[in-house]
């Protein structure tokens, strides 16, 4: 039986309470009758043999590049790029994707003599991959062939002999990037594009770049007019590393870029209610909810956590290209799309969602409130083509518990950021004027070199991200969150669900339309 | 929900109290309906259930209900059970009785809606000739939602299932056929229980079903029900309840399901201003007064709930100092003995 697409339900009196994330837990909620809740589309099949595919993908690529066989050579200087930890969520099962396309783009280096090869990780301005991480995302033999050599590197932004200014774009935007990457023969860029937001010119020109670079697109202006990020076309974000890319191609670094798309399969088989629409819960979905929530319950937060850092996603591959970037990019956002579009009826006044206990930035991690109003207001409220799911004006209600903890070793510069920038002001046009001292302070600095700390200046970023959620909202409600953390981001808290959607009619009128994002799995919502 | 039993770990084994603990016990174990994801989730009307899905909602099929076997074990119910029971709880009062003598069945019976009560209490009112010819129109998502539900309410109060929330051509089609084959049919128009005690607006599915039929539509009100058993309690007042009908109401020729709604609206409202004083002051009053009397205010959930005016049937508690003289004394009551008034 084929998948069953997305699914919109218009709630009436006969549907069974829904299931909210709620950080490391869950809760069932009732919506009000009338109601919509957003289901996401039933992963897509995967391909049959997914080797094979890459093979084939590298064998014949799009656009005007040629087969990557017919680009090595030997004396030739390659590096491969790979994504980060940040992709995807949850961490999928071993092999991961990049082990898997790139042991087959090593077979081709190792065929055509190509001794010169070079491995980073596209970083950005985010926290450098443990061992583990490594060998979990490349699979061991290769961790093993290039890591004790000193040839898998991970990107460090703040590298002055490491970085290479390529010059400025039309509009004089900076275009810095890897020094190893800008003078190789060959780049080959290996993405995982979990959402439409990822990928193309983006993969280069932000996950090889540098602050002097990164400052032009991450910043609240650009994200501001990003309407959604998830969507290329409408997105400032993109336009710019657009920019960015054909100014790096016209410097004549050569770049094979390499994409894949991954089914919706996000939850193994254990958690199974989690994919499942609520009406359509098994005995079995029911105990394995109750037995969960039960053993949750009793656990301590950190072990709690431990927990659910250990699911990893049987994920499964969809589609993979290889070729030239732009051609690449646009037949992996239709397989994206086919995978995560649900077409939905206009927009709503209050917009509902669960948010869940991981994000790009808290992988093995602590989901800090900075964290979480970046998945919220950045990431799932940004899920949409044509228009938000909630109007201008409108109020969107968060589940989660908001805990006024952080990873002191992944996310120091976001404790002084969440004390002393968020206590005066939460605008993302205003907090700039702090940003140059964060991304400049030796301490971060340091901590982003040598240890495993994100960028001095990341929480700025997280905090732009949220830019076009708070210029279009009206409020913004959490449920179940810390008071005083809340109240900090500049959002009300709220103990219930009933109680958030009655103070959302404050903002929005009495009666309020709801719709309920029901994710993850995540979906993309066309908004018509 | 609190419940009044003796623990039973507390009583003696075989002793009175522990038998009616044990009583208790059951009976809260049966009465409560255990919620999702305890019991096995419903299933939303909105969406297409599966072919292996046995039949509920508005797919229930209720035609065994109407058979003779079930309708004479029906009618043993509802008069010796139900209609006494009615009568001992709610001590109904009816105005305007004498017009149900009058009808030619089929009719379209139509009722403000504020407690599960309501049905029982009109069935038990009508006549013998109407009331065992009478199918009531219940919420398919609400009543017909489990399978032990569709069968109890289809068996004991030949309820059939009607869509709500959305126009369902089943559900019109199936009320339509029963109407053409002579059952009278009981339909409350606000598509549910009032939530604050005012009424609800009218939906258009009672006046389309008299329109397609072109039978008369014989409008009701009841007063009381909603302090008996309002909407979320769990547990059954006694109290007494003011039924009031109306002259039934003819589509006229040419006259649309919308006009006809709301001359239906109308009347109920003019029958809720008449329980509150009588038929003439109800028809003195001007249009957006009754209005506004029957209606409630525009307003706030908990405002609407407290400009409810008290109910002149309840009895009013007792609270001054002149009805109560003892009030007045402060004395501990063993002093008070012997001492003067």
């Amino acid at each position: 039986m084929s998948p069953r697409p997305g699914y919109v339900l218009d709630v009436d009196r006969s549907t069974p309470p829904v299931l909210f994330w709620h950080g490391e837990g869950f809760r069932l909620e009732r919506l009000p009758e009338g109601s919509r809740v957003i289901y996401p589309p039933e992963p897509l099949p995967p391909l049959p043999d997914p080797i094979g595919a890459i093979r084939r993908a590298l064998e014949e690529p799009l656009g005007d590049s040629q087969p990557l066989r017919s680009l090595l050579r030997p004396g030739m200087r390659l590096t491969i790029c790979f994504d980060d930890v940040s992709l995807p969520l949850p961490p999928m099962r071993r092999p991961d994707v990049r082990q898997l396309v790139i042991e087959q783009v090593l077979d081709l280096a190792a065929e055509a003599g190509v001794d010169d090869v070079c491995l980073i990780a596209a970083l950005a301005l985010h926290r450098r991959m443990t061992e583990a991480e490594l060998r979990h995302a490349l699979g061991d033999r290769v961790y093993d062939a290039f890591a004790p050599q000193g040839l898998l590197l991970q990107h460090d932004a703040e590298d002055p002999d490491g970085l290479v200014h390529l010059g400025r774009t039309d509009l004089g935007e900076d275009v810095e990037i890897s020094k190893r990457a800008a003078t190789s023969d060959l780049v080959v860029y290996v993405n995982i594009n979990l959402v439409p937001m990822d990928g193309g010119h983006k993969s280069v020109a932000t996950g090889l770049a540098s602050y002097r670079s990164l400052r032009h697109h991450h910043n609240a202006r650009t994200l501001r007019h990003s309407r959604s990020f998830m969507d290329k076309d409408h997105s400032e974000l993109h336009s710019s590393n657009w920019r960015m890319g054909r100014l790096i191609a016209a410097c004549g670094v050569r770049i094979f870029q390499i994409e894949t798309t991954l089914n919706n399969d996000a939850f193994p088989a254990q958690l199974r209610f989690l994919q499942r629409r609520e009406w359509e819960w098994t005995a079995q979905d029911r105990a394995t909810y109750l037995a969960t929530q039960a053993a949750l319950r009793r656990l301590p937060d950190g072990l709690r956590r431990s927990v659910f850092h250990q699911v990893t996603a049987p994920y499964r591959l969809t589609s993979v290209q290889a070729g030239e970037v732009e051609a690449v990019h646009d037949e992996t956002l239709r397989h994206v799309y086919a995978q995560q579009l649900v077409e939905v009826e206009g927009q709503s006044d209050v917009l509902t969602m669960g948010l869940p206990y991981i994000c790009p930035y808290n992988v093995n991690s602590i989901m800090n409130p900075i964290l979480v109003a970046c998945l919220g207001l950045g990431y799932l409220f940004n899920m949409y083509r044509g228009r938000p799911l909630v109007r201008e004006g409108g109020v969107l209600i968060l589940s989660h518990p908001t805990p006024r903890s952080f990873h002191p070793a992944h996310h120091p510069s976001y404790i002084d950021f969440f004390e002393e920038v968020l206590a005066e002001t939460t605008d993302p046009g205003e907090i700039g004027k702090y940003e140059e001292a964060y991304a400049t302070d030796p301490w971060y600095v340091h901590l982003y070199r040598t240890g495993n700390a994100y960028h001095g200046v990341h929480p700025f970023y997280m905090w732009y991200w949220c830019a076009h959620a708070l210029e279009h909202l009206g409020g913004v409600i959490v449920v179940g969150g810390d008071p005083a953390a809340v109240r900090r981001l500049g959002f009300k808290p709220a103990s219930t669900l009933a109680d958030a959607l009655e103070m959302a009619a404050d903002v929005v009128g009495p009666s309020p339309s709801v719709t309920h994002l029901h994710a993850p799995p995540l979906l993309m919502a066309d908004v018509r | 929900m609190s419940t009044r039993t003796p623990d039973p770990r507390r009583a003696l084994p075989g002793s009175p109290a522990a038998a009616r603990a044990l009583l208790g016990r059951a009976k809260n174990t049966l009465r409560r309906d255990l919620p999702f994801p305890w019991s096995p989730p419903t299933w939303p009307t909105s969406v297409p259930a599966p072919r292996d899905r046995p039949a509920l909602g508005a797919a229930y099929e209720t035609d065994w209900a109407r058979r003779y076997p079930v309708r004479l074990v029906r009618a043993v119910l509802l008069d010796n059970v139900l209609r006494p029971a009615v009568h001992l709880l709610a001590a109904p009062e009816v105005r305007g009785g004498e017009l149900l003598a009058l009808l030619d069945p089929p009719v379209v019976f139509v009722a403000n809606h504020a407690s599960h009560l309501d049905t029982p209490v009109l069935l038990s009112l009508l006549p013998p000739r109407l009331r065992h010819h009478t199918v009531v129109a219940a919420a398919a998502d609400h009543f017909f939602d489990r399978r032990w539900k569709a069968h109890l309410w289809a068996g004991l109060l030949s309820a059939v299932p009607v869509e709500r929330h959305r126009v369902n051509r089943r559900s019109a089609e199936v009320a339509l056929g029963l109407i053409e084959d002579g059952w009278n049919l009981l339909i409350y128009p606000e598509g549910g229980r009032t939530p604050d005690g005012w009424p609800q607006p009218h939906r258009g599915g009672a006046a389309y079903l008299a329109v397609r039929s072109g039978r008369p539509v014989v409008p009701l009100h009841l007063r009381g029900t909603d302090r008996m058993l309002p909407r979320g309690a769990d547990r059954l007042r006694r109290g007494r309840v003011t039924v009031t009908v109306g002259q039934p109401l003819h589509p006229e020729p040419g006259e649309d399901a919308r006009a006809l709604a709301a001359r239906i609206e109308r009347a109920v409202a003019r029958l809720a201003a008449e329980s509150r004083s009588d038929w003439w002051a109800a028809r003195r009053l001007p249009e957006p007064e009754r209005t506004e009397l029957v209606a409630g205010p525009e307003a706030a959930p908990w405002r609407r709930a407290w400009a409810r005016p008290p109910d002149p049937a309840a009895p009013r508690p007792p609270r001054t100092e002149d009805e109560l003289p003892w009030l007045r004394d402060r004395r501990a009551p063993w002093r008070r003995r012997g001492a003067a008034p």
